[in-house]
């Protein structure tokens, strides 16, 4: 479904004296259909830039895209747009369109195809039936809570009805409980649909709900890939043991709750088992006290 | 009591035909400044540094363009302008008079202002319209120009309020309205109850452009 050789993306910093940054290096893997591939790794490692190579959002300096058997590396104009109508993608910060409704947010796809409205509705209130948020069809996305953002994010990247979606740090702005509930729906998605998904992450815990093969990628380099519970059982790299390290360390701690250990946690970044992260609560309220009605 | 009568009765006319005037000369100047000032402005945007096709040179070339033409004293303009007015409009008095050194002098500030609110728009909405395939037509005017209406809602009171003030110094070339009713009358001719009222007048409808720009704005703005 999709086939990565030898990707490569080298950031030339215009400020600094001809700085190069070398974000990717050499990267290479194969997605199957209907598979869900986790790409784990910490932050700064190139996982973003991954992902938006995938869909050209960024252009690789050196190595091939292939989707469906067809390389799609020099797509320009007119197929590019359609090869990303064809993927759908979701964001950590939810990226809705504020002045839009939750109903306006799911046809925006359709729009660009120039679907009759009537047909875009109701193709978009499926979906809001599938994310499970029929009755928020008209709010806006600043009344709805994180987890149902990212839920309606969801059912606007399906609207297209994509092979693939792309999921860059989807659940990291969210707490525990809200980011179990997007991944089952995504694994539902995937399962219902046959949706591929290359699901992006640093926290361990979702790549291992959700993800059916793992790679693990660090300062821009593939170090590690095999099918998730191989790679988490029997890591082979050093970056993935110190990964999965730190995670043991952290139901350690949460468990110990020692104060000198909890702000170990703090300073590792793993935001799964830390109690912090986005509530439930509709945020909307500030939003009302702002127009001072 | 029968003064203001008798005031109303002899200058009623006058001031009523100076607010109309007033308004029709600047609410036109805005909407012609918009109408090029909004292009102006998404350019800037689309052409910059980090915008959907970064044009260095472009860019540069529409920036200076926006600072000089702001930099112009409106005076100045008016008359400089005059030929150009000429040959727009057929003549250079009256309201269609005004309105042309209006439009030339509020477009390259509208441009500033559209800038700064398609500015505002979350970068991230931008990438996902993108990851939708919107083309970048689409985006300026679904995700851009949508997503910043209220911004663009309070520009466009602020750009309004601006030409009112610029519309005064119009009246010099005979287009009339509050401005030209307050400098000819209480300046000239040492009436002060007229230009009182005339000032009164600009108050009035300063104040209600403000409070109405930012009503709607806030109406429409859905964050
Ligand atoms: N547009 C850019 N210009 C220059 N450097 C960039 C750009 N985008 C990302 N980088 C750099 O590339 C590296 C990888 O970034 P990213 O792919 O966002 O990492 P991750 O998503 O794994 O946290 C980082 O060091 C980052 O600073
Ligand atoms: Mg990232």
């Amino acid at each position: 479904m999709i086939q990565i050789e030898h990707l490569s993306k080298t950031y030339h910093n215009p400020s600094a004296s001809g700085d190069a940054h070398h974000a990717l290096h050499d990267v290479s893997f194969d997605i199957a259909d209907g598979e869900v591939f986790g790409i784990i790794g910490a932050s700064g490692a190139g996982k973003s830039t991954l992902v938006r190579c995938v869909n050209l959002l960024e252009r690789p300096s050196s190595g091939r895209i292939i989707i469906d058997g067809v390389d799609v590396t020099g797509f320009t104009g007119k197929s590019l747009l359609e090869l990303r109508a064809g993927m759908g993608m979701i964001f950590q910060s939810f990226s809705l369109f504020q002045q839009r409704t939750v109903l306006q947010n799911v046809t925006f796809p359709l729009e660009l195809r120039h679907d009759p409205k009537a047909h875009r509705e109701a193709r978009a209130f499926e979906l809001l039936e599938l994310v499970g948020l029929t009755d928020k069809a008209k709010s806006y996305p600043a009344q709805l809570s994180g987890g149902q953002q990212q839920r309606v994010a969801i059912a606007r990247a399906l609207a297209n009805s994509p092979k693939i979606m792309l999921c860059d740090e989807a659940t990291s702005a969210l707490d525990t409980r809200t980011t179990a509930s997007i991944l089952a729906l995504l694994k539902d998605i995937n399962q219902k649909l046959g949706v591929t998904m290359l699901v992006i992450t640093h926290a361990l815990s979702v790549a291992d709900k959700i993800c059916d093969k793992v790679a693990v990628i660090d300062k821009g380099r593939l170090v590690e890939m095999g099918a998730t519970a191989q790679v988490f059982a029997n890591p082979q790299s050093n970056v993935t043991k110190e990964l999965l390290d730190s995670r043991i360390r952290l139901a350690t701690a949460a468990l110990s709750e020692e104060p000198a250990v909890l702000a170990t946690i703090e300073a590792s970044g793993e935001q799964d088992l830390a109690r912090s992260g986005a509530s439930e609560e509709p945020r909307g309220f500030g939003a009302a006290e702002r127009k001072g009605f | 009591m029968e003064a203001v009568l008798a005031f109303f009765n002899q200058y009623g006319a006058l001031l009523a035909q100076g607010t109309l005037d007033t308004i029709v000369m600047t609410g036109l100047s805005t909407l012609f400044a918009y109408v090029i000032g909004i292009p102006l402005g998404v350019l800037v945007v689309v052409t910059g540094p980090a915008g959907l096709h970064p044009k260095r040179a472009l860019n540069a070339a529409l920036g200076w363009v926006l600072n000089v033409g702001r930099s112009i004293p409106f005076i100045i303009l008016l008359v400089a302008l005059i030929p150009f007015t000429r040959f727009i409009v057929g003549t250079s008095l009256g309201v269609p008079g005004a309105v042309v050194p209006l439009v030339v002098a509020a477009a390259p500030f509208v441009g500033r202002m559209v800038e700064q609110s398609l500015a505002e728009v979350d970068g991230g909405l931008i990438e996902a319209a993108q990851s939708f395939g919107a083309s970048t037509w689409h985006i300026v005017y679904k995700v851009f120009l949508r997503e910043s209406l209220p911004s663009l809602v309070r520009g466009a009171s602020i750009t309004f309020i601006t030409l009112f003030g610029y519309s005064a110094m119009a009246g010099t070339v005979g287009a009339g309205g509050l401005g030209d009713i307050a400098i000819r009358y209480g300046y000239q001719r040492y009436q002060d109850d007229v230009m009182i009222a005339a000032v009164i007048l600009c108050v009035i409808l300063v104040q209600v452009i403000q409070s109405l720009g930012g009503l709607i704005a806030r109406k429409m703005d859905k964050r």
